[in-house]
């Protein structure tokens, strides 16, 4: 092979594994340690957390993305990057500058109908199709939006017209964002911590002041008065402020002992002493708001040595769930796979034309499909250590593993049919799936505590894993079967033969239902019925197996045949695990609610799935379909598996409905379509599919001599 | 002869694989619809038409007649299992190499018959305790019944009760050695219980007792998971000197209602169809924790006090999420809890076959690693061969 086919996969090795490291390298901060404090512990949702996820959650309610931009660059310029305020700057900037974050346009407002309700459209900054409002445009209608909000909400949620639902997110949206500004000090404080200091300093003779009054004794009003305001203005944020700030004194108290700013401040009234956290917290505000970079860094210096000692576990949680934000390897994951994605589909299309073009792609994405696959399980595991538990808790979750699955499957295909069509699944199933996790995560927090039933990691570990490893493989098995309608339809493909790399008599490559000797394949062509699904074919169609036979006289296997295998290697694993798994789902119903099996609806999804596996594999056995047949099959194996992981959801019935979302309904419905529509092109005649008419060129009489042995 | 090829058919037919295959489909669709139709009719109503039954019936809304359209889960499972028994009979040889087909098709026919007797045999009821409470018999809460006691005798109440599948029928009832006899004249099996003004032009639903003040009426099915039927019925008293008076009896009526006949004081209450144990349970301490800064249930545990006259058994049991009780082949689930956290309810298992699935599952697992197992070590030895 040329020297240039051959460092081709190098350099995309060197490219994507350069990004990535520079990606995972420490960075460091700037003027303010803004990261340093993006790091620090608070308690949100039930867990602890870094800042920085309350700020990247709360952004991705508000404005569907995790940062804000700060300038305006036309979506062409993809080299460019426009400079953006990171998630913790922002919410730095929401709960101490709250007049300059006031500007920022964050609010994500596109259901037209509510742009006319609340008459904002000449207003707001339009991006890519997408118009934001900052707080200031939306802050006259809040009571506006509140109060059809309320109306929404009056309504069932699976009732509820888009209109109430978009009411009802902007709404949530914006006192989120009212939240978080009363989070560390009052709404418009100057010199938070000078006003702490004062505080307490008036505290002494307020509190004798109130002694003297409840004894009925002269008492001084004016000391009274002094900290009437403060407590005021505490007890607004010990109702409002968002995540809780101030961890315990006593650090062997459980997490129900956090409290948010607001609360502290009030126990300090009563006690006389203000908590090391409060006063650091409101120092970093207050040095932040005045635009003091060194005070800023020192405060947080000075917070994180007192949390230092008494609560790592707390800070070394931040820090890690703090650097995974920050890497998003699911992000980079999706970029890398989405370029091996487009080299398979090289490699493959180039397979007869440019052998040596076609090894060189197939290798660059067997490489990439690694390096992504390596990313992505970075991602997986780090998740798993931070919350503690097995892969799959949410839907969320169950995307990111149902990619991961078939990327193993993928790889594993990969290397024993060394064509690319492993790498071509591998990378298209993690980008699909990467992708529908990406738009999951849109709802706020992704690492939720788990609810009371769920909370048990040996199910987690059993039930959940092997049922997502069957809708992986079941996927798996789809996304073949599409690819073996698509190379058969449009391209003369199927027929060839595979290269060197993969050197397999078709008795090895076939499953032993059939198990005929290529000898006899190619000597008893007229007959088709023998061959493994002819007996369904009418008499003059085309048998891809034996056509193939006679392009191929070295008796190698064809792509349309390793793919026939693959599917059905795949659909044997699908089985395996949809049935174990839902078996085990039953038997965890009956440990926690009593019954084996309840007809619920995901335990039917689930059934489904292995009712189809089941139907394949014996419409195989019994040979009562083609290979066409049985990809077709496969294919509806996809619909049948994501009715089951999303479509029961929609039902918003039963004990394991997560909510009626509509957004997904509709790329459902989407999804759906598409596969019924690949199937209606599966069956097509023969006579239209490119694989086949080319190989009615071949010469029919005089049959080639057996070849040589495999 | 003709006996002969018809037996050869028939077990051709029952025997073929087409015929798992055609099975399969429909089984799949079959749950698909049954699951679909949960939304309108709920989980209860469709799990009893699609999956407890042998034909599915469709007729328009409201009219009176309905004609077969599909094969019902009993009709399809059926099938499946004599055509898993039969094939298994006639085409699969028992050797060491098929054995794994052998595990898997066993491991069904167990999975199938087991829910079949689960089916048959288990029994779900509910104990509603509060804390400090001690009950020995537990309800189910999708039934009723209608308690008549004899409260004359102030040493023991004699209790004789009438389900309410005989209830339905509306006819007159002789039950026990009762010197009367109970005439349903009204029954529904989900109703509303309203307060009569005096001037309403609704007739008062009884003559006697707190239905001369109310007026019933009755209701469709409730479709919702969390919400019930709650059944009425309107009976008569009919001694041997004639009526005495109708009586409204319904859930929504908890304080039962006094008569006599006979020198004897009756008490009437319809209420959840009881059944008593041999043993008692005392609620000590319900628990509901959330996790901090959240409404979400972190945990639902119940502490109860497990007390056996007979046995002279006396222990605490701590029942929690995921984590039940099994006592005297019965099993008692955390389940759900009163508002005010300071009630529980347990739901109570009685099913002799709840092994079964366990097997199953270990039996299909195993066949189907060890079928693949060899497909797929095979395919890549002979790889390894060329």
């Amino acid at each position: 092979m040329k020297l240039v086919f051959r460092l081709i996969p190098w350099f995309f090795v060197a490219l994507f594994g350069a990004e990535i490291i520079a990606v995972m390298a420490p960075k460091r901060d700037g003027e303010y340690h803004v990261s340093e404090f993006g790091r620090l512990p608070v308690l949100l949702n039930g867990r602890i957390q870094p800042f920085d996820s309350v700020a990247h959650n709360t952004l991705l309610q508000i404005r569907s993305t995790g940062d804000v931009p700060l300038e305006e660059v036309p979506s062409w310029k993809f080299w460019y990057h426009a400079r953006k305020l990171k998630s913790t700057e922002w919410l730095l900037e929401v709960m101490t500058r709250p007049e300059t974050a006031d500007t920022r346009p964050i609010f994500l407002i596109h259901h037209a109908e509510l742009l006319g309700e609340l008459k904002l459209h000449d207003k707001g900054v339009e991006k890519s199709g997408l118009r934001y409002f900052t707080f200031k445009e939306l802050e006259p209608l809040v009571t506006e939006i509140n109060d059809q909000a309320r109306k929404a909400g009056e309504v069932k949620t699976e009732d509820q017209t888009t209109f109430q639902k978009q009411v009802g997110k902007l709404a949530n949206a914006i006192t989120l964002y009212q939240r978080l500004k009363v989070t560390l000090q009052p709404d418009g404080a100057k010199d938070f911590a000078q006003q702490l200091v004062d505080f307490q300093k008036n505290l002494g003779p307020a509190q004798a002041a109130a002694q003297a009054s409840e004894n009925g004794k002269p008492f001084d009003q004016d000391a009274l008065q002094r900290i009437a305001g403060p407590v005021q203005a505490f007890q607004l944020m010990a109702r409002f402020s968002y995540p809780l700030t101030v961890p315990p004194l006593n650090p062997a108290e459980t997490h129900d002992a956090w409290q948010n700013m607001g609360n502290s401040l009030l126990d300090s009234g009563r006690t006389g002493v203000l908590h090391p956290a409060a006063t650091n917290l409101a120092a970093m505000a207050t040095a932040y708001h005045q635009q003091k970079a060194d005070d800023f860094n020192r405060a947080v210096a000075n917070y994180r040595q007192w949390l230092e000692p008494q609560f790592q576990k707390a800070l070394t949680k931040g820090s890690a769930e703090f650097y995974f934000n920050r890497v998003k390897p699911f992000l980079h994951a999706m970029i890398i796979y989405i370029c091996a994605f487009v080299l398979a589909c090289g490699a493959l299309l180039t397979l007869a034309a440019t052998p040596n073009l076609s090894e060189s792609l197939r290798r660059s994405a067997f490489y990439l499909v690694i390096i992504a696959g390596l990313v992505h399980t970075f991602g997986l595991v780090f998740r798993m250590v931070l919350e503690g538990r097995p892969p799959v808790t949410n839907l969320y979750s169950s995307a990111i593993f149902i990619g991961w699955g078939t990327m193993i499957l993928g790889l594993f295909l990969e290397k024993i049919y060394r064509v690319g069509i492993g790498s071509l699944m591998a990378s298209l199933a993690g980008f699909i799936t990467l992708t529908i996790a990406h738009n999951l995560a849109l709802g706020g927090d992704t690492m939720e505590m788990l609810r009371a039933v769920l909370d048990t990691n040996f199910w987690l570990a059993t039930h959940v894993i092997t049922i997502t490893l069957g809708y992986s493989a079941t996927f798996a098995a789809g996304l073949l079967a599409i690819l073996y309608i698509f190379l058969g339809v449009f391209t003369p493909l199927l027929p060839q033969p595979i290269g060197a790399g993969a050197r397999m008599s078709p008795s090895a490559a076939l499953p032993p239902v059939t198990g005929l000797e290529p000898v006899r394949m190619a000597t008893t062509l007229p007959t088709t019925s023998q061959l493994p699904g002819g007996e369904h074919r009418n008499k003059g169609e085309p048998d891809p197996d034996s056509q193939s036979q006679i392009a191929n006289r070295k008796s190698q296997i064809t792509l349309g045949q390793a793919l026939s295998t693959m599917v059905y290697a795949i659909v044997c694993f699908a089985t395996l695990f949809s049935f174990v798994g839902t078996v085990l789902g039953g038997i965890w119903a009956d440990q926690s609610w009593g019954r084996f099996w309840g007809w619920d609806p995901k335990e039917n999804g689930a059934l489904l799935i292995v009712l189809w596996n089941a139907v394949i594999l014996h419409a195989r056995s019994g040979k009562l379909t083609g290979d066409r047949g049985i990809m077709n099959l496969a294919i509806f194996g996809n619909i049948v598996t994501s009715f089951s992981w999303f479509g029961v959801n929609m039902l918003g019935i039963g004990l394991h409905s997560y909510g009626f979302m509509d957004a997904a309904f509709k790329w459902l419905m989407i999804f759906i379509g598409s596969q019924v529509l690949i199937m209606a092109v599966g069956l097509l005649p023969f006579s239209l599919w490119r694989s086949f008419r080319t190989a009615d060129k071949t010469p029919s009489a005089g049959l080639p001599a057996p070849a040589g042995t495999a | 002869m003709l006996l002969d090829s018809f037996l050869d058919r028939l077990i051709n037919f029952f025997t073929s694989l087409r015929l798992t295959v055609v099975c399969l489909a429909l089984a799949l669709l079959l749950v698909f619809w049954g699951t679909l139709a949960q939304v309108d009719l709920g989980l209860y109503k469709a799990q009893n038409e699609f999956f407890r039954s042998f034909i599915i019936y469709w007729g328009p809304k409201g009219a009176s007649w309905r004609i077969p359209v599909f094969p019902g889960g009993y009709l399809i499972g059926g099938v499946l299992l004599i055509n898993l028994i039969a094939s298994q009979i006639r085409r699969l040889t028992f050797t060491v190499s098929n054995i794994g087909f052998w595990m898997v098709h066993f491991g069904l026919i167990l999975l199938l018959l087991g829910q079949l007797l689960t089916d048959l045999l288990s029994r779900e009821s509910t104990l509603h305790l509060r804390d400090g409470e001690s009950r020995n018999y537990s309800e189910t809460e999708r039934e009723a019944e209608l308690a008549i006691t004899d409260a004359s005798d102030p040493g023991a109440d004699k209790v004789v009760a009438i389900p309410q599948g005989v209830l339905a029928n509306e006819k007159s009832i002789r039950p026990g050695d009762l010197p009367f006899t109970v005439r349903v004249k009204q029954f529904f099996g989900n109703s509303l219980v309203a307060n009569r003004e005096t001037d309403a032009a609704q007739p008062p639903a009884a003559t006697q007792g707190i239905g001369t003040r109310a007026t019933l009426q009755a209701v469709p099915h409730v479709t919702e998971m969390d919400k019930r039927d709650i059944p009425s019925a309107v009976v008569e008293i009919e001694t041997p000197q004639g009526s005495i008076g109708s009586w409204l009896v319904s859930e929504y009526i908890e304080q039962p209602q006094s008569f006599t006949s006979n020198n004897r004081t009756y008490q009437l209450a319809m209420r959840p169809r009881r059944h008593y144990k041999p043993y008692s349970i005392q609620l000590l301490k319900f628990q509901h924790d959330v996790y901090p800064g959240t409404d979400t249930p972190k945990n639902f545990s119940s502490r109860i006090l497990l007390q056996h006259p007979q046995t002279g058994e006396k222990r605490e049991v701590l029942i929690y999420m995921n984590n039940p009780l099994r006592y005297a082949g019965e099993t008692y689930y955390q389940s759900g809890f009163d508002p005010d956290n300071k009630g529980t309810i347990l739901q109570v298992v009685h099913n002799p076959s709840w092994l079964t699935p366990y097997f199953s599952c270990v039996l299909v697992g195993m066949g189907l690693i060890v079928q693949f197992a060899k497909h797929l070590f095979g395919f890549t030895f002979k790889r390894r061969t060329v």
